[in-house]
């Protein structure tokens, strides 16, 4: 174990702040791989940092079965973890889309950059986020149309319960996932949870996964259990549902079950009244693996995503 | 003078956040001006209200051409700004990175669409706005590279008479703002910065309103008597000179936003927050006009603090 120092800067009163990885190096005969676990580049999203515990531990007590270099950054936020605030503290724009940073930019930017050198060079890397505060997501990898056949097979080795391929975007051009893809990391996006909370049982899902990844690349010689195979999102349709009206949300159907198109998916009620302001029901069938958690909703307050059956 | 509602979204517990127009003249689609976006735009919104009155007067005069119309947008996010906080109310996103928007989206992509449809259609819209920087900045008027509609606009910035204008090659951050996405649709946008966001100066507002009233009159569409202005310096952005601090602390601005400097002039100090000593003295670089200065008081280390215009 190697507790290294990637960027650092210091702050107005007498501290830094500091970007930091662990760096473990396996003992078993080296195979020049690399593999990079970063998290927290949201402040408020922590199921990673539950993920990155249990792997820094599991890989340190195994290094014996360990070949090549496992990176592990838990916070590239950490100001951000450290204080509840989803974004740089300070800082007008998402992190997420400053990537990948300049050298001569401001200090977001110039951390940005940073991480991106750091990490360049690693055979793969996952990129660990939990929904925010107000969805709950199933474990999923998220991937860029554009990097689907790079990375759909190491997104299979993950245990998530779902691989959703998204349509390209110019904005997401500047997340740090496909800053990190075009200088040839394969980078993978796990989405899972909720933010400001860690789900136990989504973290050691994931961990197999990772685990199983670096086996099927040869990094790992120790027990990997049996993964699961994740439905795909390709040739499947996504469906939406989002509030027209404000209130409370109260769901009706379980996170991750299956329901008919037509389904009464929750209701939102005035507390006021105490009147059924709507019924959002399911456009499609399928199975609902976004649920609003956060009870809140304002008019267009997403309420779940169900992907659909196959066409 | 027309006043309509754009745009309207749900509450659980305000009255619904109806979003004014305000159109004068009638006819072709002229001009279209957008202010506060965000909840600190207090200038933006004001300029935008100033241009109200001055253009209700005019048309009570009879001065608006018979045959074009400018519609004038001046907040399209008062639930922020009634609580004092810069992005969404609930989920803290930024309206002005939403755009196109998406009417069956969240809650800020359903008011980016609202009101992307109500300001669509102009030949020129204007967005009265401010930067992810936090400073001040010397007003002046902006347009990106951004297709065919861009092309022909850069001589136009003359037309506001401020002291700069600036040609911006966008960021992919840039491509979900207001301004990117009325040059797609072949809109002659621009963006309007003034020196100051949370609170208005007389001066300050008074000179962006008189820059849009030049730019109306420019056009044609405003019989209106105005000095012309300054001479406008038409440069591409990323020809600014950027100046970063190499420590943290307490700044000490010796020059301001206007202040005319030769190489080697004392910009600020850094002072050690607990012991009192200058830590840094930032010079000029080359000499140059002081275009953006940082304006508060605790600085990190590799932050932006001046931008010149070189000579």
């Amino acid at each position: 174990m190697m507790i290294k120092v990637v960027s650092s800067a210091a702050l107005p009163v007498t501290e830094n702040l500091m970007i930091q990885k662990n760096r473990i190096e396996g003992a078993a005969e080296p195979c020049g791989k690399r593999v990079c676990i970063v998290t927290g580049t949201h402040g408020d999203e922590l199921e990673g940092q539950y993920v990155c515990a249990r792997l820094a531990k599991l890989l340190a007590d195994g290094r014996q079965s360990l070949s090549g270099v496992v990176d592990i950054y838990p916070a590239l936020n950490p100001l951000g973890i450290d204080s509840i605030i989803r974004g740089f503290p300070m800082f007008n724009l998402d992190m997420n889309r400053i990537f990948p940073g300049s050298a001569s930019g401001s200090l977001a930017e110039s951390t940005a950059y940073d991480i991106v050198k750091d990490i360049e060079g690693a055979d793969i890397c996952i990129d660990i986020h939990s929904s925010n505060i107000f969805l709950r997501e199933i474990p999923q990898v998220r991937v860029n149309e554009q990097s689907e056949e790079a990375l759909l097979p190491y997104a299979l080795m993950l245990n998530v319960d779902l691989v959703w391929i998204h349509a390209a975007a110019t904005v997401l051009e500047s997340t740090l996932a496909y800053a990190l893809n075009a200088c040839g990391v394969k980078t993978l996006v796990v989405e899972m949870g909720v933010g400001m909370r860690i789900t136990e049982s989504y973290c050691e899902q994931l961990l197999a996964g990772i685990m199983n990844l670096l086996r099927e690349i040869g990094m790992w010689r120790g027990a990997a259990g049996k993964v699961r195979s994740p439905e795909v999102s390709k040739d499947r349709s996504v469906g939406f549902v989002n509030s027209d009206a404000a209130g409370i949300f109260i769901p009706r159907v379980a996170h991750n079950s299956v329901v008919n198109a037509g389904d009464v998916i929750g209701s939102v009620l005035d507390p006021l009244t105490g009147m059924t302001v709507e019924n959002a029901v399911a456009p499609c069938g399928g199975l609902v693996f976004t649920l609003r958690e956060y009870p809140v909703v304002f008019g267009g307050s997403l309420l779940a995503r169900i992907m659909g059956a196959l066409q | 003078m027309i006043k309509n509602v754009v745009y309207s979204i749900k509450s659980p517990y305000r009255r619904s956040m109806d979003i004014a127009s305000y159109t004068f003249g009638s006819g072709e689609k002229t001009c279209c001006v957008v202010g506060a976006l965000r909840g600190t735009e207090i200038q933006q919104m004001a300029v935008c209200a100033q241009l109200v009155d001055t253009l209700r007067r005019l048309e009570g005069k009879g001065r608006m051409a018979k045959d074009g119309s400018v519609t004038v947008i001046p907040c399209a996010n008062y639930y922020s700004m009634n609580i004092g906080k810069r992005f969404w109310t609930m989920d803290n996103t930024d309206i002005n990175r939403m755009f196109p928007g998406y009417n069956l989206g969240e809650t800020t992509q359903r008011i980016a669409d609202g009101l992307f449809n109500a300001v669509k259609g102009y030949t020129y819209g204007v967005h009265v706005t401010s930067f992810y920087l936090e400073g001040e900045f010397l007003p002046h008027a902006k347009i990106m590279r951004v297709g065919d509609a861009a092309e022909g606009a850069y001589d136009s910035l003359a037309d506001f008479g401020l002291p700069y204008g600036l040609i911006r090659t966008p960021h992919p951050y840039d491509t979900t703002t207001l301004h990117y996405n009325w040059l797609v649709w072949g809109c002659k946008a621009f963006s309007l910065f003034t020196t100051y966001t949370e609170r208005t100066g007389t001066r300050s507002t008074q000179a962006a309103v008189n820059a849009v009233l030049r730019f109306l009159a420019a056009r044609g569409i405003i019989e209106h008597s105005l000095h012309k202005g300054s001479h406008t310096h038409i440069m591409q952005e990323e020809d600014m000179t950027h100046i970063h601090t190499a420590s943290a602390g307490v700044v000490k601005n010796r020059v301001s936003v206007g202040h005319e400097v030769n190489e080697g002039d004392l910009l600020c100090e850094i002072i050690h927050p607990l012991e009192g000593y200058s830590v840094e003295r930032i010079t000029a670089p080359a000499a140059g006009t002081v275009f953006f200065s940082y304006n508060k008081q605790l600085v990190m280390e590799r932050a932006d603090v001046f931008k010149l215009v070189p000579f």
